[in-house]
């Protein structure tokens, strides 16, 4: 007989340990099943996560002071930030300015300096107009000053002190309405200018609505179909995915259509004489909630049926049987174990609102647009790809959090379940 | 029996779901109080529609259910106070075994105090004390049906229902929980109505059993009744193992009567359920009763037959014969008395007391 303790290793009859002779054994088959999903995890990796990280990668990426005034930002390491830097960076920049307007990259980099200090662009254009000097100057200092005054000012040599570093938070504040002021702390930019917060928060509120009203239209619904006999049951499912089978642009349209104030709607309801002037149906929110509710439907509808068509109806029976009242037991019984259906589908259906773009576009007032449409307008009419992806960096970082919330919360309580 | 024995009474009831077939045809019933009463049928036979109405889940299409002097059929199924046990245990999956114990306690607004000593108490009597804490997922199948059981009871209801309770759970498990289920039954007093469709789990259980068949009731009865004296093939065939033989009435003198088989033998059997002479006649004979060689000499019914098979059981061996043109001819003996010397295709004399054999209808056509 072995001794009670410390049990040796189990022996396979090759004499080898059983575990490693187990993972000799599965490995063929592993292999197998990593072979059969390769294809896809390659073209992941080449369309989707490579171009993501490099297009995050953007959002803090600060290469035009640092690429294209190289001499002013060595001119720039002594220097404290107060006052005016030292006749050194002065003549670096007449040297930077005249390359880059040689090099053709002037554009580029007033168009950087320009977000830091309105006019940067302007002054930069105007002094390199005039280089390179000729003859050199004895001071360079005085030389420029001379040329535009706004060189004697401080603010204009900070902006290029902030962006030595090839990286910058500059965009992800930005995003938040934050920047680092002359002091180099991170504040709350000027009221006027503050928009990306109330965007956020604007686009969680509207996100969130629509996915309450969602959930109020799906779970009956959903209920309804779930104790249905199976044929009509398959079809309420097929008008359900109906409308996954038409454009989203062609059912916006169609929400147009109907919802105008000369729209079938408002005629329909002037016809009957319950309103006397047409309502404002779209164009606003309202208009933007009606279509997103209609479009975002189904994915609150589906997981909730799959979960609502597991519970046997005994659950209810055997509430009603113990004295419940049908509703109590509705509510203590059935409900408790639809809310992993609801969770998914509250979860699919938020996390969708909130990266939605066409919707709002079209059916939206300035007021209704959500940070999508900044981030589209970044990319598209001002080719800011820094703040374009710093916002959508930050809707990523949002919809992870919830992801992971929402993982913690169905797996504490799936455990919970056994 | 008295009138104030009885519980519930089904009166004249009929069940249709499509108002074409009726799946219960006329019901109808007495539950004695205290009682463990089983319907028993074959599926489809409306044995679970009837439980299902009695529980209030199904409204009777015609008819009364009455409680005492209260129509049933007319309160909902919430204010019944009727316990129910399912097939499928239905219990809350997101509550601890406790929280379902508690579950019918707490609905009718008890006291904590009260609650928790009723809940401990009945998870004692299905020998679960220390499993309250636990999540019905983590249970096994037994388990999770004495845990329902334990709910159906735990709030002292008039009625029991109990449809199919042991039918997930394998052979052996169920033998064990249908002895409990049967003490819990003695022990507390209370009417059960069982439904199921395995026989001999309805001899094992119950005081009386009711076989269901085309939403009729064909017999109510004893087990012990029901079996040896089934009032109809359709009985006899259903309750444990029979041998039927087809022939036609002779004549009929008081309880017995002669009957002619195809061949032109004539047997004695008892007259229950015959028509005029001349009709067909099915004869209903318990394998168990049939004896072999020179056992049958004393028999009023005589006949022989060819040995085709030996099917050993360990306790028993059944010996499969030709009788009289029937070839599903089954004799049961016990190992002790088998005689050794037997072997297939050997032609031996059999017979039966006029009192085991059962002239019935004739059988329908399966």
């Amino acid at each position: 007989m072995t001794t009670l303790a410390a049990k040796p290793p189990l022996l396979s009859k090759d004499g080898l340990p059983l575990k490693r002779q187990l993972a000799r054994a599965e490995r063929a088959s592993k292999l197998k099943a990593l072979a059969l999903i390769l294809p896809l995890v390659l073209f992941l990796a080449a369309v989707f996560v490579l171009p993501l990280i490099g297009l995050l990668g953007k959002s803090v990426d600060n290469p035009e002071v640092v690429r294209f005034m190289p001499r002013t930002v060595t001119a720039l390491q002594g220097w404290d930030g107060r006052g005016l830097p030292a006749e050194a960076a002065y003549a670096a920049v007449a040297h930077d300015l005249a390359a880059a307007r040689e090099a053709q990259t002037l554009g580029d980099l007033g168009k950087r300096l320009n977000m830091e200090v309105p006019g940067y662009r302007s002054l930069l254009g105007k002094t390199a107009r005039r280089l390179p000097l000729e003859p050199a100057p004895a001071a360079f200092k005085t030389a420029l000053t001379e040329l535009d005054e706004r060189w004697g000012d401080p603010v204009y040599w900070q902006a290029i002190r902030r962006n030595t570093e090839a990286t910058t938070p500059f965009y992800l504040l930005a995003a938040l309405d934050r920047h680092v002021d002359e002091q180099g702390e991170i504040t709350r930019v000027d009221p006027g200018q503050a928009v990306y917060v109330d965007v956020f928060a604007r686009t969680f509120w509207m996100s969130a609505v629509i996915t309450v009203l969602c959930l109020l239209i799906a779970y009956p619904l959903a209920y309804l179909m779930a104790s249905l006999p199976a044929r009509r049951a398959n079809l309420l499912m097929i008008c359900v995915l109906l409308p996954f089978w038409t454009s989203v642009l062609v059912r916006v349209a169609a929400w147009i259509v109907l919802l105008q104030s000369g729209g079938l709607i408002n005629g329909a309801l002037q016809w009957l004489g319950l309103i006397d002037a047409p309502l404002q149906l779209v164009f606003n929110r309202l208009g933007v909630y009606i279509a997103m509710v209609h479009i975002l439907l189904p994915f609150m509808i589906l997981p909730i049926y799959s979960v609502m068509k597991g519970i046997s109806p005994s659950y209810l029976r055997a509430a009603i049987s113990l004295g419940s009242h049908p509703f109590a037991a509705f509510w203590r019984v059935y409900f408790p174990q639809t809310l992993a259906g609801i969770g998914a589908g509250g979860l699919l259906v938020f996390i969708l609102c909130i990266g939605y773009y066409i919707t709002p576009a079209l059916l939206g007032s300035p007021n209704d647009q959500m940070v999508s449409y900044f981030v589209a307008f970044y990319t598209n009419s001002t080719v800011n790809w820094g703040m374009a992806t710093a916002l959508g960096g930050l809707l990523l970082i949002a919809t992870l959090l919830l992801y992971i919330v929402y993982g913690w919360l169905v797996g504490a309580k799936s455990l919970k379940l056994g | 029996m008295s009138a104030t024995d009885t519980l519930v009474s089904f009166r004249k009831v009929q069940k249709s779901y499509d108002g074409e077939t009726l799946i219960v045809r006329d019901l109808n019933l007495d539950i004695r109080k205290g009682e463990f009463l089983t319907l028993l049928g074959p599926s489809g036979s409306g044995k679970t529609t009837s439980l299902m109405m009695l529980a209030g889940f199904e409204t009777p299409t015609a008819g009364e259910i009455w409680l005492g002097d209260k129509r049933l059929d007319r309160v909902p199924p919430h204010k019944r106070d009727i316990g129910m046990v399912f097939q499928n245990y239905a219990l809350f999956p997101h509550m601890t075994v406790a929280e379902n114990v508690a579950f019918p306690l707490k609905v009718r607004g008890m006291g904590r105090g009260e609650i928790s000593s009723k809940v401990k108490q009945a998870l004692a009597m299905v020998q679960l004390d220390k499993f309250g804490g636990r999540y019905p997922g983590q249970m096994s199948g037994g388990q999770q049906q004495r845990v329902a059981l334990a709910r159906a009871l735990v709030f002292q209801p008039q009625l029991v229902l109990m449809d199919e309770p042991l039918g997930a759970l394998d052979k052996q498990l169920r033998e064990h929980m249908q002895m409990e289920i049967k003490h819990i039954h003695a022990q507390l007093g209370v009417t059960v109505v069982y439904v199921t469709h395995d026989q001999s789990e309805a001899l094992t259980m119950s005081d009386r059993v009711a076989v269901f068949h085309q939403g009729e009731i064909q017999q109510i009865d004893h087990p012990r009744a029901l079996y040896e004296q089934p009032n109809n093939t359709f009985v006899a065939n259903f309750i444990g193992e029979n041998n039927r033989l087809a022939g036609t009435l002779h004549s009929q003198d008081g309880d017995t009567c002669a009957v002619r088989l195809p061949h032109g033998e004539m047997l004695h059997a008892l007259a229950v359920k015959v028509g005029g002479a001349g009709s067909a006649v099915s004869l209903s004979i318990r394998p168990e009763r049939v004896r072999l060689n020179r056992a049958s000499e004393g028999c009023a019914n005589r006949l022989t037959g060819r040995v085709e098979e030996f099917i050993y059981l360990g306790d028993h061996v059944r010996i499969r014969l030709e009788v009289a043109g029937a070839r599903h001819f089954v004799v049961k003996q016990p190992i002790a008395d088998l005689d050794r010397e037997l072997k297939v295709n050997d032609v031996i004399p059999l017979g039966w007391d006029i009192e085991h054999a059962r002239a019935l209808d004739p059988a329908e056509a399966h």
